[in-house]
């Protein structure tokens, strides 16, 4: 039962994420991650989900994780492309689980581009 | 592990409709099998509005709108760009013009022009889950009214924002709230008017079936501003699936205390009951819907008093839309000046059109009020079906008007389409090109209003009952020209007669097309013939010598032996004795035989 | 006050004034068809439906109509412009667009208010053809006859039904231009709850509600040489007969209404008031026995068929309190058939018994199996008193020319007692006359009761004193007002000793069968105090003294209340459906 509207407030703070995969806003960051028979094989799904579970840990609320086919570089795989709002995307290679969290803490929210996994940019 | 990705599958009556229900169960068993049901979430929300093209499925983040989706198009969904991230691209909106593949809704042009404040959440979230709608900003609005407006606040903030009834009448919802809230009883009521009637018209449904918490936090917030305890929900019985969601709803609410008792630890309660309507189109009447809650003849009474001072039980009443409900919390939240910044100078905020007849995009469409009729129809509704010439269209439901081209630029507002003899109504569009007549569109609208008659007062159960055998004789080829003068005349006494809102509109219809269209009146009666070739009655049936092999197969089905002529050559209708029956016409392989 | 200009004349009115009232203070007519306002017994039809009082009122985008809408301050109504007068002449053509027009040959003839709204606008043409709504008629109960092709949805029947009788017969049934006033489920009127008081006939602008007519089958009887056609006449018949051959309302006619009776051919001219003042005797007698600790108290008085149809229906559960006394017309129909064709000799299977009534329900009770002796009717027809007029009129009687004759002998003997039957209170008075009198054994000095009497109040309340014991009486006439008395005895929220209770409002001086009083009331008033008037100039007051009533239970019936008495005078009651 709620009580008051601060009571409110937290149940809305609590399902907030179950809303943020259906906002669309071209002021999003966008995180595209290679998602072909080459990318799942090198391990894009655990990449995908660490990306996705690390923006929700550090309350990122504007950015959005989109699978996408393939990027071509499928030596490197997993892919991952961010997309920042004006400016240009940055492919990074070989992006497991750790390299993932890295990426959305250093480049997604502070806008740091991980020069060392860069493979394109 | 978090949700990554979503699909969204319509769960609108319309996509249901289409087999939607069995996509969402594919879409669900192929993200099983594929094992990423702990990543990837299937679910069903409300209305997109966009039903010519259902069932609709949209892919979230990745923002990719598919349309027409069938059983097979599930598991290629789920195959392709699920588990390999490419679009599938046979299911994406093909824009006719161009040929080009949208796959973003945005981009679409039905959803161009669009901006959703009343079906801000339909397509949105999952109407069944009242945590999604709180995620939303759901009964914040409900949380503010109560801990920190006055009821006067309250109603100042409505009347401000120029909201004005979405059902038909266009009356100033604030001011309607003003006046219940003046009315001196110790009991008081809410009634949503969700008895939906005008045929073709689904908005209400739409927004009780995809986001019932808006109309009950809008109920609510009316029942804080005017007083009231109690409010009930006057649903069609036609709706199951609103009435599902909305039992849900109310459930919910009740279980988290946003109905019931001392809500958010105030002094405020409210709750609500649905009343489930038989369909009677007369029951959207006010006074009516209020007689058949009272479990009487659901038939209007004359007014004044109003609802606002007489209404239900003999207490003051306040009623309104549902579509005016959904507007609330928005106006509420973003303030009144927000809301009055769209639209028109008397017109504020969007109205929700249900687009049909002959557009390509038939569905439902909220758009600021403003915007012209044009663009509903060429823009969101990409154009007349087939490449016809556009005719006119008809708005505001049975008892709306017909508009022709030349007024196609008019701005729409309430009243804009009155002036032009028609109304808002509660949003149909009914769009008609080169091959309907006139006469006939007149008559199928009186021929509902008759129907739903409620038979009370002489001027519509017996006015209209003869307006309609008067139309009945021009599109049989009988009509006389005292018949037009007749026409025009008693369709006005039965306006300036009836006792309510159906009969005073029901001639709209007919005054419209006998103001915009005459001549083609003119030609039924005095030539005899109908321009658009549909009044069967009035159709030739002609042979086209060039076109005619003589295979005698006219002759031989002719039930009245009226075809002439002999084997292997050019036949002749006599048409003094042709029935008009047009088996000539369905039997001819060589499309020789035309009628005009 | 509040101020209105009609017609640019300005004038005050009370809050809460209708158009059509303020404009007849300053005597504009505003035509009306579905209203009606009979405002003593508080029925006021406002449906609004004819839209025949249509008037313009400046700023309001439609016509308004002047019945139903109130003034408010600062109101410009304009009554006779040419689009209100267009409106109202075209309604009137739409209504008889939908109407049959046998008006030559129709019950209402002269009588029709829409025939008169249709003169009054002087319709000459009707520009408006098409389809006409046809349906089924109804005399299923032998009483009531609807004849839906005539209802022009005023809806007054149904106001009458459920707002004053509180029976709920009617609504209006199906949609559009099908639309009709019917029964539920359009069933046979002899299948509902209806009790056929005929108030609905009443209020009937048209011939859509009428009485089923004996009119013939009284003529055949009359023609036949081998019957003996007897009439009797109810109290009520002397004090509104008048009026259909234009005396004025109230005028007591009782000597030329026997002459005619006599003029028409009927053998022996009797009086209903003959068996009223039997009835007396029995009910008196069953009343002290109930005071007695024998039965159940309140005892009811049972002479309306139709209150006596009603409490079946509606209060099956109450059945053991009404008197079980037959109706005085059903008394007097077993007693002209045993007792009267003994003593003079004529075969019983020969005499007609015919009723003048005020009654429709007596059409029905007629009919009732326990009312019936061996299967035979006591009463053969049941005519009210417009059909009498109309065999009046037909047989070329000058009724305003008759002399004065007496009823026939014995069976047309009666005290004041049995004149003031005709009107609400009337019964009770003249059982409290007789029962004073037996409980006591003193002479009544004042035999009038006015504690019981009147028009306006629909509950009456008394105090009589017996002695050393307090009699609390009721009186309900007006079926809504005998429920709300019936619920409250049900619930024990109120006792009393005797109650009486008519179903017509003013009791059957305002019957279902009487002149038409086209919403004024003040008629049957005057009818009322006809009776009273008449009750005074009988030499003889008390049931109990009446001579030839007193002579029959000494040749005939024996003892009051005896076994004899209760074969011929006593019946007995069946719970009914509700529908």
């Amino acid at each position: 039962m709620i009580k008051s509207l601060e009571e409110l407030k937290q149940i809305r703070e609590k399902y907030k994420d179950t809303l943020q995969n259906r906002e669309t806003n071209e002021d999003k960051v966008k995180i595209l991650v290679g998602m072909a028979t080459c990318g799942i094989a090198a391990g894009a799904r655990n990449t995908i989900n660490a990306i996705v579970e690390e923006i929700r840990n550090e309350h990122i609320d504007n950015a959005v994780v989109v699978q996408t086919g393939c990027m071509g570089f499928c030596y490197a795989e997993p892919t991952v492309e961010v997309r920042m709002p004006n400016k240009e995307p940055v492919l990074y290679g070989k992006v497991d689980s750790e390299k993932a969290k890295e990426i959305v803490k250093r480049h997604v929210k502070n806008g740091e581009v991980i020069k060392e996994w860069v493979l394109r940019g | 592990m978090p949700i990554r990705m979503e699909l969204l599958v319509c769960g609108g009556t319309g996509c249901q409709a289409s087999n939607s229900n069995r996509v969402l169960d594919v879409l669900k068993e192929e993200i099983k099998k594929a094992n990423l049901q702990s990543e990837v979430n299937v679910l069903m929300t409300g209305c997109f509005g966009f039903c010519e093209k259902g069932p609709i499925v949209k892919v979230m983040p990745d923002n990719v709108f598919y349309v027409e989706v069938d059983e097979d198009a599930a598991r290629k969904i789920v195959a392709e760009h699920v588990v390999k991230g490419r679009v599938y691209q046979e299911k994406l909106y093909v824009e006719p013009d161009t040929h080009e593949k949208l796959s973003e809704q945005s981009k679409i042009p039905f959803y161009k022009k669009q901006l959703r404040i009343a079906l801000r959440n339909c397509g949105k979230i999952d109407p069944e889950n009242i945590n999604e709608y709180i995620a939303a900003d759901g009964y914040m609005a409900l949380g503010k009214v109560l801990t920190e407006m006055t009821p006067e606040e309250v109603i100042d903030v409505v009347k401000r924002s120029g909201l004005r009834g979405r059902g038909g009448g266009g009356f100033p919802t604030g001011v309607k709230w003003e006046a219940t809230r003046k009315s001196k009883s110790d009991i008081k009521y809410v009634i949503c008017n969700a008895d939906e009637g005008d045929p073709g018209a689904f908005m209400d449904r739409s927004i009780l079936e995809g986001d019932p918490h808006s109309v009950l936090e809008g109920m609510a917030i009316a029942a804080y501003a005017i007083g009231a305890q109690f409010g009930y929900i006057y649903v069609r019985a036609e709706y199951p699936l609103a009435i599902h969601r909305l039992r849900i709803a109310i459930n919910q609410a009740r279980e988290l205390g946003l109905l019931g008792k001392n809500i958010f630890g105030t002094d405020f309660s409210f709750d609500v009951e649905i009343k489930i309507g038989a369909g009677a189109f007369i029951c959207g009447e006010e006074t009516a819907l209020i007689n058949s809650i009272e479990g009487g003849r659901g038939e209007p009474t004359v007014k004044p008093p109003y609802p606002a001072q007489v209404g239900l039980w003999k207490k003051p009443t306040n009623i309104n839309n549902v579509e005016t409900f959904a507007n609330i919390a928005p106006i509420i939240l973003n303030g009144a000046d927000w809301f009055a910044s769209i639209g028109t100078e008397k017109s504020k905020g969007t109205k929700v059109f249900a687009l049909a007849g002959k557009v390509n995009n038939v569905g439902l469409v909220e758009v600021p009020m403003g915007i012209t009729l044009r663009e509903i129809i060429y823009d969101l509704g990409g154009g007349i079906k087939g490449g016809k010439k556009f005719k006119a269209v008809q708005t505001g439901g049975p008892s709306g008007g017909c508009i022709p081209a030349e007024h196609l630029d008019t701005p729409i507002d309430y009243d804009n389409l009155t002036a032009l003899g028609s109304m808002m109504g509660s949003g149909g569009m009914i769009v008609m090109d080169e091959d309907d007549c006139m006469v006939n569109i007149a008559k199928f609208y009186l021929e509902f209003s008759c129907d739903e008659s409620c038979g009370r007062c002489t001027a519509c159960r017996i006015g209209n009952k003869r307006l309609l055998e008067i139309l009945n004789k021009i599109t049989e080829g009988k009509g006389e020209m005292e018949d037009l003068e007749m026409l025009k005349e008693l369709a006005e006494t039965v306006r300036d007669s009836s006792l309510c809102g159906l009969g005073q509109t029901s001639p709209n219809p007919v005054l419209s097309t006998m103001k915009f269209f005459y001549d083609e009146y003119l030609a039924h009666v005095r030539d005899k013939e109908c321009p658009a070739g549909v009044c069967k009655e009035l159709l030739k049936y002609y042979i086209i010598p060039e076109k005619c092999v003589g295979c005698t197969a006219c002759a031989r089905v002719c039930p009245v032996n009226v075809i002439h002529g002999e084997p292997k050559k050019v036949h002749v209708i006599d048409r003094d004795g042709c029935i008009k029956c047009g088996q000539c016409y369905n039997t001819c392989r060589f499309g020789a035989i035309t009628r005009k | 006050m509040i101020n209105v200009t009609i017609n640019d004349i300005k004038l005050q009115v009370p809050e809460g004034t209708t158009i059509l009232d303020a404009a007849k203070m300053v005597n504009i007519n505003i035509p009306t068809l579905c209203h009606l306002n009979l405002h003593d017994i508080k029925m006021v039809n406002r449906t609004a439906s004819c839209r025949v009082c249509l008037v313009e009122v400046e700023g309001r985008r439609n016509l308004a109509p002047a019945c139903a809408t109130e003034c408010f301050d600062g109101m410009i109504i304009r009554t006779n412009t040419k689009r209100a007068i267009r409106a109202r002449r075209t309604m009137v053509e739409l209504l008889l667009s939908d109407h049959p027009t046998d008006c030559l040959v129709c019950e209402k003839n002269g009588n029709c208010d829409l025939q008169r709204i249709a003169a009054e606008l002087g319709i000459r043409k009707i520009r408006f053809e098409g389809e006409q709504s046809t349906y089924q008629k109804d005399s299923s109960s032998g009483a009531l006859y609807r004849n839906p092709d005539k209802c022009i949805m005023c809806r007054r029947c149904e106001t009458m039904c459920n707002e004053v009788q509180t029976c709920s017969v009617y609504s209006a049934i199906d949609r559009g231009f099908e639309t009709v006033v019917g029964p539920a489920f359009n069933l046979p009127m002899l299948d509902t709850q209806c009790t056929f008081c005929g108030q609905c006939v009443s209020v009937c602008p048209t011939a859509a509600l009428t009485e089923v007519s004996y009119v013939q089958d009284v003529w055949n009887a009359l023609h036949d040489p081998d019957k003996y056609v007897i009439a009797q006449t109810a109290p009520a018949i002397r004090v509104a007969l008048g009026e259909e051959f234009g005396l004025k309302p109230g005028t007591i006619v009782t000597g030329k209404m026997v002459a005619a009776l006599r003029r028409l051919g009927f053998k022996k001219v009797f009086d209903t008031d003959f068996a009223a003042d039997v009835t007396i005797m029995e009910e008196a007698k069953e009343f002290i026995d109930r005071l007695n600790g024998k039965g159940r108290l309140p005892i009811l008085t049972s002479c309306c068929p139709s209150w006596v149809k009603f409490i079946e229906h509606q209060f099956p559960e109450l059945l053991d309190i009404p008197s079980t006394c037959k109706s005085p017309h059903m008394m007097f129909g077993a007693i002209a058939k045993t007792y009267f064709a003994e003593k003079f000799n004529i075969p019983a299977d020969k005499i007609v018994v015919v009723s003048v009534m005020p009654c429709i329900a007596k059409k029905y009770e007629i009919q009732r199996e326990e009312l019936k002796s061996d299967g035979v009717q006591n009463v053969d027809y049941v005519i009210t008193t417009r059909e009498f007029a109309k065999m009046i009129r037909e047989a070329g009687i000058d009724f305003t020319k008759l002399p004065d004759e007496d009823f026939d002998n014995p069976l047309g003997e009666s005290t004041g007692a049995s004149v003031i039957f005709g009107t609400t209170g009337g019964v009770i008075e003249a059982a409290l006359r007789t029962a004073y009198e037996w409980a006591t054994g003193e002479t009544l000095q004042d035999v009038e009761f006015h504690g019981v009497r009147g028009f306006e109040d629909g509950l009456k309340e008394a105090t009589v004193k017996l002695k050393d014991m307090e009699l609390k009486i009721g009186v309900a006439h007006g079926l809504g007002n005998a429920r709300r008395l019936l619920e409250d005895i049900r619930d024990g929220k109120r006792f009393y000793h005797a109650i009486e209770i008519m179903a017509c409002p003013g009791g059957c001086i305002d019957g279902g069968g009487q002149p038409y009083h086209h919403g004024n009331l003040e008629i049957v008033k005057a009818r009322m105090n006809a009776l009273y008037e008449e009750d005074r100039r009988k030499p003889l007051r008390k049931s109990h003294e009446n001579p030839a009533v007193l002579k029959m239970y000494e040749e005939y019936i024996g003892e009051i209340g005896g076994h004899k008495a209760h074969k011929l005078l006593h019946t007995h009651y069946t719970p009914r459906e509700k529908i």
